[in-house]
């Protein structure tokens, strides 16, 4: 079902909606396919394009771009160890090792049963170290049985996390009467606070 | 003399991510306080207040908003929360623990500058964050805080939460931008230098770090008097640091800006508390990746920014990282250079071989294949894509993110030149473990 569906399509007018130009929607949208699919399909970026009024080349453009979106399936569960400079000086190199070892993959393999590792850069939890993400929700200072415990976790279901290319669980909402609007390039318009001109001087 | 914690003040409370708790504990006074008096006056006194920018470039967020020419509308406010520069953990702090402070922040600045819609970029992988900002943005909706006439008042303001996908480049505020309109997050040919003057769809837009704006309720509420009898004369406030690596007690702190030091914040027992296993100090990074290194002897410096400038490196983006007397310098410069040579977004030749090239020459080191020339040949390639190695770097490069790649190696091979050396006169003796490369 590579095409949004019906409520993924509410939801992409409703961030369209959000920006002066409809193709700041392009990564949001972008999610939004991942989120459905587990990945972008050739056909959902095909979709995005007429919803966005791009060419397909552009919004691949865009994708190809960014180190979130596979363009392939890649199974659900995505465990990025870290290897930023906080996390190698406290083991990350060997962390990814077991990991390796112990799921008997390499790095950027997926498993049987959908699970894959990779070293990604920091990931802004370097107190932490050595810290890694599953599907983007953190786990902090993890050692050898830690990431074991992880992955059994993930395999009897007792660790539960969204699955991959599902981000953030709450979405925003803006109803139609507390919205401002969007603010047109083609206005030119002062804001509606702003003082008149000459009460303005010195300012900017 | 006595500090009062700014932005870290409700890190304490648990609850703080609610709006209940939040409008309890003092939040949006500053924006009802704000909407009683001026545009003008609310520029005014961030101006006075002399916040430095906290993404990396440390500058002064009063001044920067001066630059919007007169007459140009629309204005954008765009927020960097792109936060991926390696040892740099606060801002996810701040969206997480304290979102509302954040968007009030957010306010204060379009009500200042008379920006009309904002964009709050929230980097990619940072789930959580993500979800914090949507539901209080939701709230802050629904109590009238955001939108259309807030707080009955002819001030409208839309927030969007918007989020990136993977890319440290996207944090360079031209590539923010790009990306922000739908692009591949490329940086921006400059001139013009400043986003004020022309940005987000051409138009004039100011784009500011996220703990830049959550110090704005602050200043509003208390005053910039207050503000500046925090801190030293060229680093006023307090501001954030993550100390991470080999010490006891890794974690986040708000320190008085420009007074506390390098030593205080490392050794101190209500701080990171020294280096791990009674070790010795080694080397620390002292602002994030992009800085060049500091030793034992920068220990007494103070966290201020003229005297890190004058020192040779930078605080940058507050990120502290120890390595202590057993780390592998040569390692660690590797683990540097690879970050920069994966994020290089490939616009100019020098960036995107150079750092590939550097990568490479070090990975070889480390594997037992280097040459005695390598060293004159990482310098070599150094050279070309920052003139003169020196600092502040000379850039042949769009943007910063090159010559960033440079600090590490000099750095090191100044230093630890002998470490190098080992390794490759070593290089057919040793034996290399399975993964080391
Ligand atoms: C390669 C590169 C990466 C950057 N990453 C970030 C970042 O993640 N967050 C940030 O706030 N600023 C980052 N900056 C700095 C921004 O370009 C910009 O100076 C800053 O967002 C301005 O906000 P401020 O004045 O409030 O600090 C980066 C700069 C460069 C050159
Ligand atoms: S210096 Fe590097 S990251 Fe910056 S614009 Fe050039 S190629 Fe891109
Ligand atoms: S280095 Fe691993 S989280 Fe920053």
């Amino acid at each position: 079902m590579p095409r949004l569906s019906e409520s993924n399509l509410r939801i992409a007018h409703e961030i369209i909606s959000r920006y002066p130009r409809a193709k700041s929607a392009l990564i949001p949208l972008l999610h939004l396919s991942q989120e459905q699919d587990g990945y972008v399909a050739d056909d959902a970026m095909k979709h995005l394009a007429e919803l966005l009024d791009l060419t397909p080349a552009e919004v691949l453009g865009t994708c190809s771009f960014y180190e979130m979106f596979k363009r392939e399936p890649v199974g659900d569960y995505r465990i990025n160890i870290c290897h930023g400079i906080a996390c190698h000086l406290l083991g990350a190199d060997d962390l990814i090792h077991h990991a390796e070892e112990s799921l008997g993959v390499r790095q950027g393999t997926v498993t049987g049963d959908g699970i894959s590792i990779e070293g990604v850069e920091c990931i802004a939890a370097c107190t932490e170290a050595p810290c890694l993400q599953v599907n983007y929700r953190y786990m902090n200072k993890v050692d050898n049985a830690g990431f074991d415990a992880l992955v059994d976790g993930i395999r009897d279901g007792s660790v539960s996390v969204p699955k991959h290319g599902t981000l953030a669980l709450t979405r925003q909402s803006i109803s139609e009467d507390k919205a401002a609007g969007n603010s047109m390039v083609e206005s030119n318009d002062p804001p509606a606070w702003w003082p008149e001109p000459a009460a303005a001087e010195g300012g900017n | 003399m006595p500090f009062e914690k700014v932005v870290t003040r409700r890190f304490d409370n648990l609850e703080a991510h609610k709006i209940d708790t939040y409008v309890a504990t003092g939040g949006y006074a500053s924006l009802r306080k704000a909407l009683d008096t001026t545009p003008e006056a609310v520029h005014n006194e961030v101006k006075a207040a002399s916040v430095l920018g906290r993404g990396g470039a440390g500058f002064p967020a009063g001044v920067k908003w001066g630059f919007c020419p007169p007459g140009v509308w629309p204005r954008y406010l765009v927020v960097n929360g792109d936060e991926s520069e390696p040892g740099t953990y606060k801002d996810r702090q701040l969206l997480e623990r304290d979102p509302h402070q954040v968007i009030e922040g957010c306010l204060l600045a379009c009500y200042a500058v008379g920006l009309t819609q904002c964009f709050l970029y929230i980097r990619g992988e940072m789930a959580h964050a993500q979800e914090r900002v949507a539901a209080a943005l939701n709230e802050a909706y629904e109590a009238g805080y955001v939108g259309k006439n807030i707080l009955g008042t002819d001030f409208s303001v839309d927030i969007v939460l918007h989020w990136g996908a993977g890319a440290y480049i996207v944090g360079e505020e031209t590539a923010l931008i790009e990306s922000l309109e739908g692009n591949r997050g490329m940086p921006r040919l400059k001139p013009p230098f400043f986003p004020a003057a022309v940005g987000l769809y051409g138009q004039p837009t100011i784009v500011n770090n996220v703990e830049t704006l959550a110090n704005l309720p602050w200043i509003v509420e208390h005053g910039a008097e207050a503000y500046t009898a925090m801190g030293a004369e060229n680093s006023k406030g307090t501001r954030v640091f993550a100390v991470s690596g080999h010490v006891n007690n890794p974690g986040v702190f708000e320190v008085e800006f420009g007074t506390t030091t390098f030593r205080d914040i490392i050794e101190g027992s209500d701080y990171a508390g020294g280096v791990r296993d009674g070790k010795k100090l080694k080397a620390f990074i002292p602002g994030g990746a992009s800085a060049p290194w500091f030793f034992e002897e920068h220990l007494d410096l103070p966290l201020e920014k003229t005297a890190v400038d004058q020192a040779g490196s930078m605080l940058g983006s507050g990120a502290i990282v120890v390595m202590d007397q057993d780390t592998d310098m040569v390692k660690a410069c590797h683990n540097l250079v690879r970050f920069f040579a994966r994020e290089s977004c490939g616009k100019c030749t020098p960036c995107r071989e150079g750092t590939t090239w550097l990568e490479r020459i070090l990975s070889r080191i480390i594997a037992g294949h280097g040459r005695p020339s390598d060293l004159s040949l990482l310098t070599e390639v150094c050279e070309n894509i920052s003139p003169g190695i020196a600092w502040p770097p000379k850039q042949t490069t769009i943007c910063p993110l090159g010559p960033s790649a440079v600090s590490p190696i000099a750095s090191s091979i100044e230093r630890f030149r002998n470490e190098f050396e080992d390794y490759i006169t070593l290089s057919d003796r040793r034996v290399i473990p399975v993964g080391a490369a």
